[in-house]
């Protein structure tokens, strides 16, 4: 599906059948429909002979009935099998525009905004099923109530047929010319209507400056101005508007009084009976509808086919990353090398020749400045991006070369925004795996997280709803619900992204201390802020401006005198403002919580992950 | 975030979609948005009243057309000539009430949008001005997202309801009494008949309506569900995709789909059968019409053109009833709109001025807090027992931690909140028996991220207010050194910019803050100026230069991350915690070797050395 049309005719195909046999039964409804008014022509003609029987009249009221009845029945059928081949249609759209943006790779997301790509597939996806559903529908019955009722006028006589549609042409012209103003003025009140929400919305956002310089009566002065514009066009629009249904009626109006005139001078002379002139008016009734249809059928098809190319460019959208043809499936260990990583963000290159390699079971961490590149390291691995330059290696293999999926499920991963679900916590936890999440594993990983603590003030426990409808979670509970959904995966890499952050200093040490447990013969990459976070790594990276500017062990790195120490400094002294007051709090609560735990002094904190140093 | 909630999230909301079609209540309130306009609603309600008689009267004309003149020539009752002769006076007549009945449903349209327009145009406003009175602590409760569905989409929502529905219902309802009247005059014998089928035709409508309702309903919650899950899925699509979930994902996706499609069966199937069995009773009734008709014709107690006008009369007097059915989803949906809109208009200012406020002929500036406790949540104290006093024209730097309260005193000279505990005093005089306009006409704020409102450079800095010349918006620019970057841009102080999309950068924002500031010349300066990483050395030159020179002869307290800043001011009050713990000058401070000296150390100094470093 490559285009407009071509996905236009594959959901439509899908339900050929059905639409075949709708088009079908809206072709029988409408041979149906233009029956009855020659019997009411005979109705009116059997009255006015001497001859009249009233039995006559109820056998042809009858014939009415049935007609009646066949016509209705096939039109309900008609109506539901093409309003059901339009729901299937929009159904399986939606299913495959969501199993394609499954596919896409992460820069999609953030280039295309989450909102845009909701209005797309809310109210884009309705203009399409309008346009194949009712569109459709109403484009066939109107096409063959046209086709049958004038066939049926001429049969009758072709003069006053001519007549009747003489004025046609002029009607389609006012329509098409009422339709296209309508179109531009409903435009124009749209863009005010647009414009008017942004005058809202800045206002509201910069309330606070509304407020400082007391600018509340200039503001609603402004905004009462947008709005002043917002009504004229929308009384212009209507003006436009309001013309189409009496022009319509006026005209239909004029089509019956010639026919009554020209018809009744043919009357009186005889040349018509009084029944084929009742039953030529009642067929001008029915073009009635097709008339009052074309210009909505035409609006439908026209915004139906400019949401059906913002559907299209989803479509056509094209996954960047994607499973190697080739893959290669040996079991990964959990060696993590970089070997002269470059990687850019757009314009602006974000690493730098980035080469490192932790082992198996091995831990790793990266400090530096926030921009430094430090989640773009770890963003790598699991290939939410794809490097440019160089190579990310897993056991020595290049990741772009193991199926996507193998390499996800072997790593476990803290982002730094911590995106839970509104599901069950038990479910946030359990998310990355197939099966449910038995008992004794959600309370490892809570416990390894340090979320079962938490979780006893909660409703349900851990069958409390999470998110808007649930509770609502504290950032350090967010992280770590995060970090047990991960840990729950039992993963061959972890990878925390400065995930403790919102964590407090003494449940980070738990935490940690209780991962290098887990972790023994795991492969660990850690970011973050804090030094007591990365202190205990096997190797710590600093990263500036995208390049590694010092590598090494704690000790070391504290020897070299660089950054590294810089920052330890400053977080020596931030620690020394904060401990006043909460170092009481915190000893309280070390000697209630462990025994194996050790007193936590002001400093050195503790943990780390990997093994002792 | 939760979900990836977002602003978008209210639409998605399940518990919005429910409502009743009628509340008189509300209903009444509505209407009186319409009083203003009551002599353009009588000159509507006057037109739709000659409308129904237009509605009605073609096929009384086409009776006679056929009874007096084709019937009775045919017949030979009267000559061709004569009958030739009748035939043009009743298509005159024809012709006029069709001129007539196209004029008045133009113009009754014209009207009814006007009017309805106006009237929300009105409440727009309204709603719009009284949020503007209502305080910060309302906007820091209410995301901007759910105000702005108030003032656009519910608003909209009633407009549809003033304009199509309100009037339409009263139209129809005149219609169908004006043709039921015409009916009865004409023949009450087959008036009978047509209302023999008034009581099947109401029911068809009432028992589709309640289908269509609950179907309607079910389908809006499994949308509103569908949405929800995929809004969310969206946002967290890296978490499902890095725990390689897609195929559980869409499993669910696809269940909620599913229900979705099965919802709209019911749906589906009233909408095929409904207008199908109104067309059908329509036509069994011309057919009933037809063979009772056709009895009395045959009895001569009848005319033909009798029997046709009624045929034609049927149906334009089925159709309102039909309409009157459709007119229930607008009202439904303007009725939940209405309660929403109005609950905020209900909503109460927090803030407000006092019955008689004090007037302040001449500020000097002085700002006095006296045991003030602050706090945003009931109980979580943001500052607590702070004391301090600001002379005249003293500058003054707060210092203090994240979270030490700095922020909510400068919200609090503003008087965007009031306290909890104590007393703030301008002059002397408590802010509570000030009008807000009147503090605030004396408080030039500059904010941390500056906010630029759509409009020109010039118009961002005289904010509306006239009485700021151009001169001045220059001078006012010059004077914070703002004058260069402005003077560089395309159209100089005529440069149009927006909030979004902004071609500003943050230090330039920052500089159009000040000359906004000073512009409006206040005796009480308040800077929020925090760390701000992306300004280049040369406009970081520029906004310190400015801020001296700000500072200079007026009240200023500012919370600098600045060294330079801190400097410069006369004292420096530390906070801690919502406490005032050191207030004196930066070297006394530093000399006592306490709080503000370790932030000094941490915040100030630190600073200063590590930036060479990175720009190294």
């Amino acid at each position: 599906m490559t285009s407009s049309r071509a996905t236009f005719f594959h959901y439509l195909g899908s339900h050929r059948l059905q639409l075949l046999v709708g088009v079908c039964l809206a072709a029988g409804s409408s041979v149906a429909a233009v029956v009855p008014p020659r019997f009411i022509g005979e109705i009116i003609d059997s009255l006015q002979s001497p001859q009249a029987k009233f039995d006559d009249v109820l056998h042809l009221a009858l014939l009415i009935v049935l007609f009646a009845g066949i016509e209705a029945v096939l039109r309900a059928g008609a109506r539901y099998v093409m309003l059901d081949a339009s729901r299937k249609a929009e159904y399986s759209m939606r299913n495959d525009l969501f199993a394609h943006l499954q596919r896409m790779h992460l820069a999609y997301f953030q280039h295309q905004r989450i909102g845009d790509l909701m209005a797309r597939m809310t109210n884009d996806l309705t203009w399409v099923r309008q346009m194949m559903g009712p569109g459709i529908m109403q484009g066939s019955f109107t096409v063959m109530v046209f086709t049958f009722s004038v066939l049926s006028m001429i049969s009758v006589s072709l003069k006053l047929t001519v007549i009747a549609l003489i004025l046609m042409p002029l009607a389609s012209l006012t329509f098409w010319y009422i339709g296209r103003t309508v179109h531009l003025r409903f435009e124009r009140l749209q863009a005010q209507f647009g414009d008017m929400s942004t005058k809202a919305q800045e206002n509201f956002s910069g309330i606070r400056v509304v407020k400082a310089f007391s600018q509340e009566d200039a503001e609603t002065k402004d905004f009462a101005k947008v709005n002043h514009e917002y009504f004229d066009r929308a009384v212009s629009l209507s003006a436009m508007q309001g013309l189409i249904w009496p022009s319509i009626s006026f005209i239909l109006g004029i089509a019956v009084l010639s026919v009554l005139y020209v018809g009744g001078q043919d009357a009186i002379r005889g040349e018509l009976s009084i029944g084929a002139l009742v039953q030529f008016v009642a067929y001008l009734y029915l073009l009635q509808m097709p008339m009052i249809n074309i210009g909505w059928i035409s609006n439908m098809f026209q915004a139906g086919w400019a949401s059906l190319g913002r559907l299209q460019e989803i479509f056509s959208a094209v996954p960047k990353i994607i499973d190697p043809i080739d893959p290669v499936t040996a079991p990964i260990k959990g060696e993590v090398e970089f070997r002269g990583v470059s990687f850019a963000y757009g314009q602006t290159i974000e690493l730098h020749d980035i080469s490192f390699k932790v082992p198996a079971g091995g831990s790793l961490a990266i400090v530096g400045p926030t921009g430094s590149g430090k989640s773009t390291v770890v963003n790598l691995i699991p290939r939410l991006f794809d490097v440019q330059q160089g190579e990310v290696l897993i056991d020595g293999i290049d990741i772009r070369r193991r199926p996507l999926e193998q390499l996800r499920r072997a790593v476990g991963y803290v982002p730094q925004e911590t995106f839970l679900f509104s599901v069950p916590l038990r479910e946030n936890v359990g998310f990355g795996l197939d099966e449910k999440l038995t008992d004794p594993q959600l309370d490892w990983a809570g416990d390894v997280s340090q979320l079962n603590k938490d979780v006893e003030d909660f409703p349900a426990r851990y069958d409390t709803m999470i998110g808007e409808r649930g509770v609502t979670l504290s950032g350090g509970q967010k992280q770590r619900a995060a970090i047990a959904r991960a840990v729950a995966k039992d993963p061959r890499i972890l990878i925390l992204d400065d995930a403790l952050s919102a964590v407090d200093t003494y449940t980070e040490a738990e935490i940690l201390r209780r991962m290098r447990g887990v972790m023994r013969d795991r492969t660990s990459i850690v970011v973050a802020h804090r030094i007591s976070t990365v202190k205990d790594a096997d190797e710590i990276l600093v990263l500036d401006d995208g390049r590694v500017v010092e590598r090494g062990s704690h000790r070391g790195l504290l020897e070299h005198g660089g950054l590294y120490a810089q920052m330890y400094r400053r977080q020596l002294l931030e620690e020394e403002l904060e401990v006043d007051e909460e170092r009481e709090e915190h000893e309280k609560r070390v000697k209630a919580q462990s025994d194996e735990g050790p007193p936590l002094g002001m400093r050195p904190r503790l943990g780390g992950i990997g093994g002792e140093p | 975030m939760h979900g990836g909630g977002g602003s978008g999230r209210g639409s998605f909301d399940e518990d919005e979609i429910l409502g009743k079609a009628y509340d008189a209540r509300l209903m009444r309130r509505l209407l009186g948005y319409l009083r203003p306009y009551r002599g353009l609603v009588i000159v509507g309600l006057l037109i739709i009243l000659g409308l129904s008689f237009t509605e009605a009267a073609p096929p009384v004309i086409a009776k006679f057309i056929v009874d007096n003149a084709i019937a009775p020539a045919v017949n030979g009752q009267i000559g061709i000539d004569e009958g030739l002769a009748r035939l043009a006076p009743l298509g005159f007549a024809y012709i006029t009430v069709l001129v007539l009945s196209s004029g008045l449903r133009y113009g009754q349209n014209i009207l009814a949008n006007y009017v309805g327009q106006k009237a929300m145009y009105d409440l727009r406003v309204q709603l719009f001005a009284h949020l503007q009175g209502l305080s910060l602590t309302f906007f820091d409760r209410n995301p901007v997202g759910r105000l702005m569905t108030r003032i656009t989409n519910d608003i909209d929502a009633l407009t549809d309801m003033v304009t199509q529905g309100v009037v339409a219902i009263f139209g129809d309802i005149l219609v169908i009494g004006t043709i039921a009247i015409v009916l009865l005059v004409l023949d009450f014998r087959l008036a009978l008949v047509t209302f023999a089928a008034l009581p099947l035709l109401i029911w068809l409508t009432m028992y589709f309506r309640r289908i269509m309702r609950d179907s309607f309903r079910s389908i809006r919650i499994r949308l509103a569900r569908i949405n929800a899950y995929l809004n969310e899925n969206l946002s967290g699509m890296a978490i499902v995709q890095l725990f390689t979930r897609e195929g559980a994902a869409f499993r669910q996706f696809d269940d909620l789909n599913t229900d979705l499609l099965n919802a709209n069966r019911g749906q589906i199937r009233a909408m095929s059968m409904f207008f199908p069995a109104v067309g059908f009773t329509r036509a069994a009734t011309s057919a009933a019409l037809f063979v009772a008709g056709g009895f009395w014709i045959l009895k001569g107690e009848m005319t033909i053109g009798t029997l046709l006008a009624f045929w034609q009369l049927v149906d334009r007097f089925f159709q309102p009833i039909g309409d009157l059915a459709e007119k229930y989803n607008i009202m439904q949906a303007a009725m939940a709109s209405s309660e929403r809109v109005f609950r905020l208009l209900d909503t109460k200012a927090t803030i407000v001025d006092p019955p008689h406020p004090r007037e302040l002929a001449h500020v000097r500036g002085e700002i006095t807090f006296e045991n003030v406790s602050f706090a945003y949540n009931e109980g979580d104290w943001v500052l607590r027992d702070v004391n301090f006093k600001i002379s005249a024209a003293e500058s003054v730097a707060i210092v203090g931690a994240t979270g030490a309260g700095k922020t909510s005193i400068i919200s609090l000279i503003s008087r965007f909140y009031d306290v909890q505990k104590g007393r703030i005093l301008l002059d002397g005089v408590d802010l509570r028996d000030l009008r807000q306009q009147d503090v605030r006409r004396h408080v030039g704020v500059v904010l941390q991220d500056p906010f630029i409102f759509a409009g020109t450079v010039a118009s961002n800095i005289r904010l509306n207010n006239e009485a700021i010349s151009d001169q001045q918006v220059r001078a006012a620019a010059t004077f914070v050194n703002a004058d260069k970057f402005i003077e560089r841009l395309p159209q100089s102080y005529d440069t149009v910019v927006t909030e979004r999309g902004s071609t500003l950068s943050v230090g330039q924002k920052q500089l159009l803050a000040f000359a906004r500031a000073i512009a409006f010349n206040p005796e009480i300066l308040l800077v929020l100026d925090e760390a701000t990483s992306s300004v280049d050395t040369e406009t970081e030159h520029l906004i310190q230069d400015a801020l001296a020179k700000l500072m200079v002869g007026r009240t200023s307290i500012i919370i600098a991350h600045r060294l330079s800043t801190i400097q410069n001011v006369d004292r420096i009050i530390v906070l801690h915690k919502g406490r005032v713990v050191e207030i004196g000058t930066h070297r006394d401070l530093l000399a006592q070797r306490g709080v503000y000296h370790r932030l000094y150390e941490l915040q100030y100094r630190a600073h200063e050395s590590e930036s060479p470093m990175k720009s190294a």
